[in-house]
């Protein structure tokens, strides 16, 4: 199979991922795209490490894994206390950031 | 020559002076006052006596050395010495700063500020002021030169009249956008420094020579010569002046005035002529330009004014064209005179702001030349002192202004004929606004409500008969000043490759002109 | 005509001072510490203080009649003495000390400055007795002292002006003695400030002596004026007339005598007719080594002098004011003076000697005059005189002996010197002769016109007034003055000899008239009697109306100063105010109006831009997708 179909891939769950980002409401939703964003990228890694033939690729996409479930803990985390003082995880909600 | 550090020790005392204020408790507002007069004293006993020990004759350009590396990645060092001007203008500074103390003994009672906080920000800024003039490095020098922002600020900001935050941001802004513009050159001749000799270097003498390239000289010229003409301030960067100086305390107008703002002139003096010879050259007729209408325009501006302190801002405006006019022209009458002129400004203002203090603090704080008339009538001890002030301010012959004005006069008109005779006409008018101030406020009959005004007091009269003694003395004898700056000016002048043109005869028959 | 040559001026050599000559500097310094006593010692001098003044200025008068008498036992080429005390201005190649020049010249002024100051200041005992203010009055007349002598005294142009302006200042504040009067302090400033644009002048010219002969003191001015060109003493020259012309109030600076008359007439008689006023002449006179060498500038001075001449004799014959008319006189006979500077050497000569013997009478006149108005409530109008010979009976034999000298009734002393310049000016050129006989022939109308409306006719006093006879010490001055007035120009001339007295500076050459000598004498002295006839008929004989009457245009226009006033208001004064205001709004809308329009600026701008920040995460997002898709889009073009 040709392997620039996988970046293709890659390109289309990142697309709908940005889009997923912009267009729902729900914070859980929003973080779950942004997973998928982060997983289109590591794709998009391991496909060019098999298209150049190095190591490079696999070696990031496992690095970025690491960063994600990170990223995952805190995200939901924070999450979490948003939902406990406000009854709502929408983001558009607390639009705090303006203070 | 000694290795005794003075003028460290000079810059400590007032800082240790201030750091003592900040620490008494606040319900001794005398003992502030007392403490902080005492330290300015000290630091004025030092400097005479430095200035003992200065050797006119010396063959070293800056005198009372001092070196410390500092940031030597960038080769910026705590570098500190004096020539002939600075050592003027450190000896004004701390001579103006007791004065001021005395002189504003109540201006800090019942303000939002403590009265500790005053005496201290100004002892602060004594430091400040000792450290620009002393500076020998181009880095510290900056640092000195914008670190005089924050006392200068709170003392506006917090003791100053109605509209004194207005006057304070507009102060702060102004300065900074000035430093900023000089913090770019700065970089800039670090980087061309860098560039010429291999090694990157803040130091004074070694940027002085440096054959840097004329263009590069323009821009870097441009970032200084900004800064200097904001702090000077030259026309038409001098809007801030006049509102500083109607809100602030007299006291704090003075230091502001009188000394603060000397620094845009000697910095002229100092950095932009040595260190960019070229580009001073090509600038020179624009900043003449300047110096000119800033000279008519100040003088007419005052002219229309009804507000005292304005229109003394206005006026100094107008000195501070001569000043620069003095030091544009490449002669060394010319510049030496504007070493003098800025120690004559230096008093005159002090004089002027102090006496038009004293006699607002008896009315109500009105600014208002309207609001007064008849002053001589009851209080004819302030008046007399009004009109040392006027004429000192109006460059009366044989008081120290005089000396100062005649030579930048003189200086131009040696240089280019019609610019000094140009320049001065500006005597008239000058004689015309201030005599109008004295006029309309100490003369004619008595106005309503002033009948009750006390004349000065014992701690009015010391604090303004020295200004007044120098100002004479100084008039008659001025040696004690042109022989220290002399041998400074002429090294400026030799840095600067600029000689001076000489008399048309006997050696000629041509035109009896310099140019 | 060929000119008989006697001499033209010689730089002489000048010796440093020893002996008594070494005092010169004691000489200024004297009233120079009564001043300073005076004006610091505050209230505590008030008693004494007065006197301490009188004493200053006697000794200084005592010490310069000694050394006229080692002078005159010097021989005639070696009496320029010179002391200098301490280098006082230096910088790059200017170098001034403060150095001081006693020579023929000099002395006659110093004499005259100590001698009239002195007689001034006893008159002023008992004039200024009743003011609360007397000590400062004094603390005043002495620091003027001391200027004046700086003035006259200083061996360069620099130190001169130093004394220039203290003068200035001295008639500053004297002119606004009486300051709770709106009117004498605006008097005060208005001579003050016409007087800084005579300063100009005087500054340029220095500054144009000083890039042309690279020094300022007149040894090296005068030594080398004959090397440069004439274009640059011409400019010198009439920098020189202007400075002159303010000082001395000539035309086109005048507009300051008459209203100086504010102060007290002590101070018209010493400032505004015997010293300061003469300031111009001496300034003229000294530099004659220049306007010999620029014709037009001399030519100029001639002018200047003639215009001057008749302005002030027209202001003189109209004003009803006794001192007014008095200064429109000084004007007039100052304008004579400049006149016979202008003539060159064959007029220095008695330029000094006409300023000598019209410091005498014209002192006398004023002293005279405030003896008068002593006696009438403080009145100056002539029109409420009349019929005084009886009451004041030593003021009026004074003043009568002032009168025949100022319109030049021989033996007087104002003949002398007065024929001598009609006769310069015959030298000359016939036409200027002839104007300055006109001249004279209104001299001897106005002051006739003021002997008989003050002296003679009727009464017209106000109500209240009770005339009577002044003090003695008052009265003392006064008969001094009148001996001078009567005897001085015989024995200058012929016992004092002061032509080959000040031949060595100013130099004196003599040439043929177009009318015998005797010719002129005999026409100058019947038209100054017909003019005196004039008067007589008209303002003794015929009753003098209280309410003058309208009178032509030319009275008109003198009684308003020839509209001199008029003319500088609309000329500088309106225009100056009214650039004054323009700049102000200029400053305040468009200068700091730009500033604060600039930071309005960026307010707004941040305003706006703020509204960007919403807040909402997702509009974050969205624009860092954007961001992203740009510069992928720029990355992928850029390949392209």
């Amino acid at each position: 199979m040709n392997p620039a179909n996988y970046v293709i891939l890659s390109a289309v769950l990142f697309s709908l991922g940005a889009v997923g980002v912009l267009v729902r409401r729900n914070a859980i939703v929003v973080f779950m795209c942004v997973e998928l964003m982060l997983n289109a990228a590591n794709l998009a890694f391991v496909a060019f490490s098999k298209i150049n033939g190095n190591l490079d690729g696999q070696v990031i996409a496992f690095f970025v894994m690491v960063v994600a479930a990170a990223e995952v803990v805190v995200g939901l985390a924070i999450i979490v206390q948003i939902f406990r003082t406000r009854r709502s995880v929408s983001i558009d909600e607390p639009n705090l950031l303006k203070y | 020559m000694s290795s005794f550090p003075w003028l460290t020790l000079l810059g400590v005392v007032p800082l240790v002076g201030s750091l003592v204020v900040v620490f008494l408790p606040k319900a001794k507002a005398l003992l502030a006052k007392q403490v902080a007069l005492a330290f300015a004293i000290v630091t004025l006993v030092l400097t005479v006596a430095m200035a003992l020990q200065f050797q006119a004759d010396s063959t070293a350009q800056f005198q009372f050395v001092e070196q410390q590396s500092w940031i030597p990645a960038f080769g910026i060092s705590y570098a500190v010495g004096v020539d002939g001007i600075g050592l003027v203008l450190v000896a004004l500074a701390t001579t103006l700063v007791p004065i001021v103390i005395l002189a504003g003994w109540k201006d800090a009672d019942n303000e939002r500020g403590s009265v500790k906080g005053y005496f201290a920000l100004i002892l602060v800024l004594e430091t400040l002021m000792i450290g620009v003039f002393a500076a020998t490095d181009v880095f510290l020098f900056y640092v000195f030169f914008e670190a005089m922002l924050i006392p200068v600020y709170f003392m506006i900001g917090r003791y100053g009249g109605p509209q004194r935050s207005y006057a304070a941001v507009k102060f702060l802004l102004y300065s900074l956008v000035g430093g900023l513009f000089m913090l770019a050159s700065l970089i800039g001749l670090y980087v061309v420094s860098a560039q010429i000799t291999g090694h990157g270097t803040f130091d004074y003498a070694s940027l002085v020579g440096l054959d840097i390239d004329p263009f590069a000289q323009k821009l870097l010229f441009l970032g200084f010569f900004f800064a200097f003409a904001v702090k000077a301030p030259l026309w038409p960067f001098h809007t801030w002046l006049p509102d500083a100086a109607a809100q602030s305390k007299p006291g704090t107008a003075v230091l502001l005035i009188g000394v603060l703002d000397k620094v845009g002139t000697f910095g002229m003096l100092r950095y932009c002529l040595p260190i960019f010879p070229d580009a001073s050259s090509f600038y020179a007729p624009i900043v003449i330009g300047m110096a000119l209408i800033g000279i008519f325009y100040g003088a007419y501006v005052a002219l229309g004014q009804n507000d005292m302190k304005r229109l003394f801002a206005y006026s100094s405006m107008s000195h501070f064209g001569f000043i620069a006019l003095g030091i544009f022209v490449f002669t060394s009458i010319g510049q030496s005179g504007s070493v003098v002129y800025m120690v004559a400004h230096g008093l005159s203002t002090a004089a002027l702001f102090l006496t038009a203090g004293f006699l607002m603090q008896r009315n109500k704080n009105s600014a208002l030349i309207s609001d007064y008339s008849g002053v001589n009538k009851v209080a004819p001890v302030l008046a007399g002192f009004f009109l040392i002030a006027s004429l000192s301010s109006l460059a009366l012959p044989g008081l120290v202004s005089f000396v100062g004005e005649f030579m930048v006069l003189l200086g131009s008109f040696q240089r280019y004929m019609w610019v000094g005779a140009i320049a001065t006409f500006g005597i008239v008018i000058t004689a015309a606004y201030v005599l109008r101030v004295y006029q309309k406020s100490m003369t004619g009959p008595l106005a309503d409500g002033l009948s009750g005004m006390k004349d000065l007091g014992g701690r009015e009269i010391t604090a303004l008969v020295p200004i007044a003694a120098l100002t004479i003395v100084l008039g008659f004898f001025p040696a004690p000043i042109l022989n220290v700056i002399n041998p400074a000016v002429d090294r400026v002048m030799t840095t600067i490759g600029a000689s001076d043109p000489a008399p048309t005869v006997p050696s000629a028959s041509v035109e009896g002109n310099g140019q | 005509m060929s000119p008989l040559v006697l001499s033209s001026a010689t730089l002489q050599e000048v010796t440093p001072a020893t002996g008594v000559f070494s005092l010169i500097a004691l000489l200024i310094g004297l009233p120079l510490l009564g001043a300073a006593v005076l004006l610091l010692g505050g209230r505590r001098t008030n008693k004494w203080g007065p006197y301490l003044g009188v004493l200053t200025v006697g000794t200084s008068a005592v010490i310069a009649i000694v050394m006229l008498v080692k002078l005159m036992a010097l021989p005639s080429e070696s009496r320029a003495i010179g002391e200098s005390l301490y280098s006082w201005v230096f910088a790059g190649g200017f170098q001034v000390d403060l150095a001081f020049q006693l020579d023929q010249l000099s002395m006659v002024f110093v004499l005259l400055i100590t001698i009239v100051g002195t007689l001034i200041h006893i008159y002023s005992l008992g004039y200024m007795s009743h003011d609360k203010d007397k000590r400062k009055f004094f603390g005043y007349l002495n620091l003027f002292v001391a200027a004046m002598l700086i003035l006259v005294l200083a061996n360069n142009f620099l130190l001169l002006y130093v004394g220039w302006e203290g003068v200035g200042l001295a008639s500053y504040l004297l002119i606004g003695f009486w300051q709770f009067k709106p009117s004498a302090a605006a008097a005060a400033k208005k001579a003050f400030v016409i007087n800084r644009v005579g300063d100009v002048g005087l500054s340029l010219a220095i500054m144009l002596m000083f890039v042309t002969f690279g020094s300022v003191t007149f040894s090296d001015v005068f030594g080398s004026a004959s090397q440069a060109s004439e274009g640059t003493l011409t400019a010198i020259g009439l920098l020189l007339l202007l400075a002159a012309c303010g000082k001395s109030a000539q035309f086109p600076l005048q507009a300051w005598l008459l209203d100086a008359m504010e102060g007290p007439t002590p101070v018209s008689a010493l400032i505004h007719a015997a010293t300061m006023v003469t300031a111009g002449v001496y300034l003229i006179a000294r530099s004659n080594a220049i306007f010999d060498r620029a014709v037009w500038a001399a030519t100029a001075v001639i002018i200047v002098g003639l215009i001057t001449i008749f302005m002030g004799a027209t202001i003189g014959s109209a004003k009803d004011d006794i001192k007014k008319s008095l200064a429109g006189s000084t004007m007039s006979q100052i304008g004579y003076m400049v006149l016979a500077v202008g003539l060159g050497p064959i007029g220095y000569v008695f330029a000094i000697f006409h300023l000598l013997t019209h410091g005498v009478f014209k002192a006398g006149l004023f002293l005279g005059a405030g003896s008068v108005m002593h006696g009438m409530n403080d009145n100056v109008n002539m029109r409420r005189y009349g019929a005084l010979r009886g009451a004041m009976g030593i003021t009026f034999v004074t003043f009568m002996a002032g009168y025949l000298a100022i319109i030049g009734i021989p033996p007087f002393a104002g003949y002398w010197s007065k024929d001598s310049i009609v006769h310069a000016a015959f030298e000359k050129s016939t036409l200027i002769g002839v104007l300055t006989i006109i001249a004279a022939g209104i001299t001897g109308f106005y002051m006739t016109r003021m002997v008989a409306m003050t002296f003679f006719g009727k009464a017209r006093w106000e109500d209240d007034a009770h005339p009577h006879e002044s003090p003695k010490v008052m009265t003392i001055p006064l008969i001094i003055l009148a001996i001078g007035s009567t005897f001085l120009g015989l024995a200058l001339l012929f016992w004092g000899n002061i032509k080959t007295w000040l031949e060595p500076v100013l130099g004196l050459t003599e040439a043929e008239t177009a009318l015998p000598e005797l010719a002129i004498i005999i026409i100058t002295l019947s038209v100054v009697i017909i003019g005196a006839i004039i008067g007589w008929v008209m303002y003794a004989r015929r009753a003098v109306p209280i309410e003058a009457p309208r009178g032509s245009w030319l009275t008109r226009a003198a009684r308003q100063d020839l509209y001199g006033d008029a003319v500088n208001d609309a000329l500088v004064v309106r225009p100056s105010y009214h650039l004054a205001r323009v700049l102000n709004w200029f400053d305040s809308r468009a200068v700091d109006g730009f500033v604060n329009g600039t930071a309005a600026f960026v307010g707004g701008a941040s305003g706006r831009m703020r509204k960007y920040q919403s807040g909402f995460a997702r509009s974050y997002a969205l624009s860092m997708v954007g961001g992203a898709v740009i510069v992928v889009l720029a990355l992928v073009l850029v390949r392209l």
